[in-house]
């Protein structure tokens, strides 16, 4: 006895193709709106500000008019910014990191640091400038200075440098590790000599993306008081100062419609300057992993 | 299945009389004991390993030979749950006394581990690593610290042009004896091998064991295979490893012909394992 009826399954198949497409169109459609929607905002950002994009732009500080106004402030501001975050952030969240894969011994008092740490990255970014505005501002009266804002900055992204940079480390095979040790290495030289250089592009690759984070956070750097109106660069680590984000947000919260289109010409210099470090991020990895 | 017929034939090779010449010990294990957690993996463990021979650590897997040979230089330690209680001796000295440092012994003590684990590092880097560790930074003594080493481990004249080349491009046999090359460089005292054939093809294997017994003349070589032909081929001594105690330990000639033990018996002959 036949139990599959063969008609009925003819009778059905076009049911199933045409099911089978309806669904990857869905699909596809999901992708598309993502990618329609970042086209038009590119599309609308590039036309307004592209008008403004000039070298001019660059050299201006900030003005009362439209046609007059620079990011030159917010964009050394933010360079100045990186400057602190960078070492800071990478130096203290790889060690942590070190400390953490090869030197603490697996129980609670780790196991709590990590479930810590996991959930720090999760915290808003508000909370992260909260915490600058009191410690580095108020009571180790940095003021609203380069480094007190680099600090908290620093503080927001170590969680996700620490992570990244765990992985890294966890990633280096172990194998090489006792080669290292059988050879009498201690274990400083052995991190040194085996560990970090495996684990560098890694590291690399998770510190410049936490960085290109805290480039287009703004929060914490409102709360902390960065200024709005900067007509100087800073000149030391004390020195008051904007960043990019703040200024693109003074620019559009102005009434004048110019502003509005300036505000997308700074919008395409963060842009710019957000791509250049994921595609460094990338080439790093690319890179590393190919002599590996 | 191999008989005791093949083994006999293997062996049967005249071995040249050994000496009655005073046999120094390089290790002299106390009952040494150690466990994972609560898993017992080596029981009372207790003989005396001879300098300058080869001496063979078989038994199935799972018996505690890597975990024995591990110990002898404390790798094992690496694994978080171990404990050990008894004496591990070293040319008279407990290795596990507290002022006993590891690093000292991993340093008369090398190791060849069963996977080749060279460096992502050009050859010569790989081979100067242990010497650079313990401080040697002359570049003249370091190329002659390299080519002597890989002449030891018979590599040489393969590689002697491309010494600046990653070592991954070596293929695997080359790699194991890079990393036998690179364990010859700090001039060990022993030379603790954990299966170091038991990833390379037939060729590969048969210049690895030649090389053992080109370096029993200079280095105490302690090695763990779970290949019988091999432990009969290469060593002076065997030690047979059955669910973490020796069950026997003598003349690699008496063991594989004249077994006391009926398990040692059932073992080499292929009943089992």
């Amino acid at each position: 006895m036949q139990l599959v009826d063969q008609a009925k399954v003819k009778s059905r198949m076009q049911t199933r193709l045409k099911q089978n497409k309806v669904l990857k169109g869905v699909f596809f459609g999901t992708t598309i709106f993502a990618l329609v929607v970042l086209v038009i905002l590119l599309y609308r950002i590039l036309t307004q500000g592209i008008g403004y994009l000039d070298l001019q732009f660059f050299q201006n500080f900030a003005s009362r008019f439209p046609e007059k106004a620079g990011i030159k402030a917010a964009f050394f501001g933010s360079l100045w910014l990186m400057a602190v975050i960078a070492p800071v952030s990478l130096i203290i969240g790889v060690g942590t990191a070190i400390y953490l894969e090869e030197y603490a011994k697996k129980n609670r008092f780790t196991t709590f640091i990590q479930i810590n740490i996991s959930n720090l990255a999760g915290v808003p970014s508000i909370v992260f400038g909260l915490l600058g505005l009191t410690v580095f501002v108020r009571m180790l009266e940095m003021g609203r200075s380069v480094l007190a804002g680099g600090l908290t900055m620093s503080l927001l992204i170590l969680p996700i440098i620490v992570v990244a940079a765990q992985e890294a480390v966890r990633s280096v095979p172990k194998e090489l590790r006792e080669a290292s040790y059988a050879m009498g290495a201690t274990k400083w030289q052995t991190i040194k000599k085996v560990v970090l250089p495996a684990a560098i592009p890694g590291i690399l690759t998770g510190g410049i993306l936490a960085l290109s984070r805290a480039i287009g956070e703004t929060a914490p750097l409102l709360m902390i008081g960065a200024l709005t109106f900067v007509a100087y660069l800073p000149e030391n680590l004390l020195s008051g100062f904007t960043v990019m984000p703040i200024q693109i947000f003074n620019w559009t919260s102005r009434p004048q419609t110019e502003f509005h289109d300036v505000a997308a010409a700074g919008i395409i210099v963060l842009l710019a300057m957000l791509l250049i470090m994921n595609s460094i991020a990338v080439l790093i990895r690319n890179k590393f992993s190919k002599r590996l | 299945m191999k008989t005791i017929m093949d083994e006999k034939k293997v062996v049967k090779a005249p071995r040249p009389e050994e000496k009655k010449k005073e046999v120094n010990t390089v290790y002299s294990i106390e009952n040494f004991n150690l466990w994972y957690g609560k898993d017992q993996a080596l029981k009372d463990i207790k003989f005396d390993i001879p300098e300058k021979q080869v001496t063979a650590i078989i038994g199935p897997s799972g018996c505690g030979k890597s975990t024995f040979i591990k110990a002898l230089n404390r790798m094992v330690e690496m694994v978080p749950i171990v404990r050990m209680s008894g004496d591990i001796n070293y040319r008279g000295k407990n290795i596990f006394e507290n002022k006993y440092k590891v690093e000292d012994l991993r340093t008369k003590v090398g190791m060849v581990f069963q996977k080749p684990n060279p460096f992502p590092k050009s050859i010569y880097e790989n081979v100067v690593y242990g010497p650079k560790i313990h401080g040697i930074k002359n570049k003249k003594i370091l190329d002659e610290i390299v080519e002597k080493s890989l002449k030891g481990a018979a590599l040489w004249e393969e590689v002697k042009d491309r010494l600046n080349e990653n070592a991954y491009g070596l293929s695997g046999g080359q790699q194991q004896r890079l990393c036998i090359a690179r364990c010859l460089a700090i001039e060990p005292d022993v030379i603790l091998m954990d299966e170091p054939t038991s990833a390379l093809d037939p060729i590969s294997t048969l210049k690895v064991e030649e090389l053992v017994q080109e370096l029993k003349k200079e280095f105490s070589i302690i090695i763990v295979t779970h290949n019988m032909q091999q432990a009969a081929r290469i060593s002076d001594k065997t030690a047979f490893f059955l669910n973490g105690e020796v069950v026997e330990y003598s003349d690699t000639n008496q063991l594989f012909s004249n077994p006391s033990d009926k398990r040692t018996e059932d073992y080499i002959t292929g009943r089992f394992g």
